[in-house]
């Protein structure tokens, strides 16, 4: 496949604004059960806006990949079949809920509205943190689904896309609270780069399987079943078309093999160990601009990631365009 | 139930591309708007094309053969490309089951080619929306035409006939009785997308002559024919 720059772009800032806005509730929660000291509402606040900007400019990536953008709200139509629908659904809900949960801090609506017990009082931050994160997860499956959904394309028909996904959005956005922290010179910044170094190895646990799962894969079409002629030298002559046309745009990304294994080795650098080992230094040195230069880094790799993962899928359309003539 | 589709017989195609034009022609000049052909006298022409002629060499040189392969949207029973549409443009015809675009909902994502694996959508880049084979909806339909022409313009075009169409569902039309018996087969079984349209295999005609064959076993008038041969004209070589 073609890899998109809209879309991958779209793809991971999502996954770093869900996993951010994840973040903070996450602080919010421990320090609720006191495991964490409290913070003002202004770092959660800031927080969620900083996720709620990435949403936004991750919503904005995806336009540029549409042909009639101004067509857009048409896409909410089909959500009883379709993810892609689905997800243009939960996006602007995820918005208006993170939206609203940075307001509440701001406006300090810590109230208790009723409470569970002696020390639980529910106030609106924690309900809305509540529903922003069962979007957030609803968000996570329904843009990984997009693409795990499309049997055709066999390298993505697995659970594990969905598992990096979510594993790989939540890692970059812990990573993005770890930083913000270490920013602000706040405490927690340990408390989310642990965080983040747990959820980047569970995503280098399932991303080198689905990497090995599809080194594997056996794919079901061949130019024998493409032109349904049983014999075991078929070798195309000519495409119908000299100059390209939208199949041999979209569907190939005309890199050499070389090309593609170098970003996929560059990817698995820059995502797994060269974060995990910048703040690890910034743990030890306690630096402030480490886990920084550790979230700018994880945020390069993962557009390496989900490049190689375009460009590794092959569309059996393609054994329609094999040669030109 | 009606599902109109294509019959390809790949036995007598000859791969003269006047499908590929005759479609070209009658879609780009219709009410649905211009096919886009960018530098269509220069070095790179590509544009927008709802049929299109491929070739395949099967083999391995001396023993090789050529397949011209004529392909378009197979107007699957099953078609991966509708539920992924996100505005619903895409959908399949209830009443003849022709699968089509809604050109002015279609958001040009291109979701539904990815959900093609036989590549039959091809992006308009001057419209900037999905197009594909209508199976010219718009003549099919055209009651004021006769009904001769009422059929697509790439069967009307064919030189050879090599492109039959009708109700694949009917299992006395011209189509069902040519896939029935002359082994139609749909393209890429393995999706189960249930393509609508089908293909006819190649078929060679073979004709084996055994030496005994060239003569007349039981010519009666060899066995009357006491005369000695010696090379001159016999009995069996007098054209009657």
């Amino acid at each position: 496949m073609h890899p998109a720059f809209s879309v991958i772009f779209l793809t991971t800032l999502l996954g770093a604004g869900q996993g951010l806005f994840l973040a903070m509730f996450t602080g919010q929660l421990y320090a609720i059960a006191r495991f964490l000291p409290v913070q003002e509402d202004q770092f959660y606040a800031i927080g969620s806006l900083v996720a709620l900007w990435l949403l936004v400019v991750g919503l904005g990536a995806s336009f540029f990949h549409l042909g009639r953008p101004e067509r857009a709200w048409r896409s909410a139509a089909m959500w009883r079949t379709s993810w892609l629908s689905r997800e243009v659904i939960i996006l602007p809900i995820l918005m208006a809920l993170v939206f609203a949960y940075s307001v509440a801090h701001l406006m300090h609506w810590t109230q208790p509205w009723f409470r569970i017990g002696e020390v639980l009082g529910v106030d609106a931050t924690l309900l809305l943190g509540l529903l922003g994160t069962i979007a957030s997860f609803a968000l996570f499956v329904s843009t990984a689904m997009i693409y795990a959904s499309v049997k055709f394309l066999q390298e993505w028909h697995s659970t594990f896309t969905v598992a990096n996904f979510t594993l790989l959005g939540l890692a970059s956005g812990f990573m993005l609270a770890a930083a913000y922290s270490a920013y602000l010179g706040n405490p927690l910044v340990s408390f989310f780069g642990t965080w983040a170094v747990v959820l980047t190895l569970g995503a280098l646990v399932s991303r080198v399987a689905h990497l090995r799962r599809n080194a594997r894969l056996k794919h079901k079409s061949t130019v024998q079943t493409a032109i349904g002629v049983r014999h075991t030298a078929v070798v195309q002559k000519a495409q119908g078309a000299m100059g390209g046309s939208f199949n041999t745009r979209e569907f190939f990304h005309g890199r050499s093999p070389e090309t593609v294994r170098l970003v996929r080795n560059l990817f698995l650098i820059l995502v797994f160990p060269m974060p995990i080992l910048l703040i690890s230094g910034a743990y030890l040195i306690e630096s402030t601009t480490l886990p920084i230069l550790a979230f700018v880094i994880q945020y390069i790799g993962l557009l390496a990631e989900r490049w190689y993962f375009f460009a590794e899928a092959k569309h059996p359309q393609n054994l329609y365009y094999q040669s030109i003539s | 139930m009606t599902q109109l589709a294509l019959v390809i017989d790949l036995n007598v195609c000859v791969g003269c591309h006047a499908c590929v034009t005759s479609c070209k022609e009658w879609n780009t000049s219709g009410w649905a708007g211009t096919m886009v052909d960018q530098n269509p006298y220069d070095g790179s022409p590509t544009g927008t094309f709802f049929n299109r002629v491929q070739t395949f060499e099967v083999g391995v040189f001396p023993n090789t053969e050529t397949v011209h392969f004529p392909k378009s949207c197979l107007h699957c029973e099953e078609p991966p490309c509708v539920p992924v549409c996100p505005t619903g443009a895409s959908h399949k015809r209830a009443d003849n089951g022709i699968v089509l675009v809604d050109y002015d909902k279609c958001i040009g994502c291109k979701y539904c080619a990815w959900a093609c694996p036989y590549g039959a959508r091809e992006l308009d880049e001057q419209q900037k929306v999905m197009k594909k084979c209508t199976l010219c909806i718009d003549r099919i339909t055209d009651a004021t035409l006769s009904e001769r022409d009422r059929q697509p313009a790439c069967v009307l075009a064919c030189p050879t006939s090599a492109r039959l169409y009708g109700d694949v569902h009917d299992p006395d039309s011209e189509v069902s009785v040519a896939i029935r018996e002359r082994g139609g087969y749909q393209l890429m079984p393995e999706w189960g997308t249930k393509p609508a349209n089908h293909y006819l295999p190649r078929q060679k005609n073979r004709m084996y002559i055994s030496p005994d064959e060239l003569t007349r076993v039981d010519n009666p008038l060899r066995k009357e024919d006491l005369t000695t041969y010696t090379g001159e004209e016999t009995l069996d070589d007098v054209a009657w």
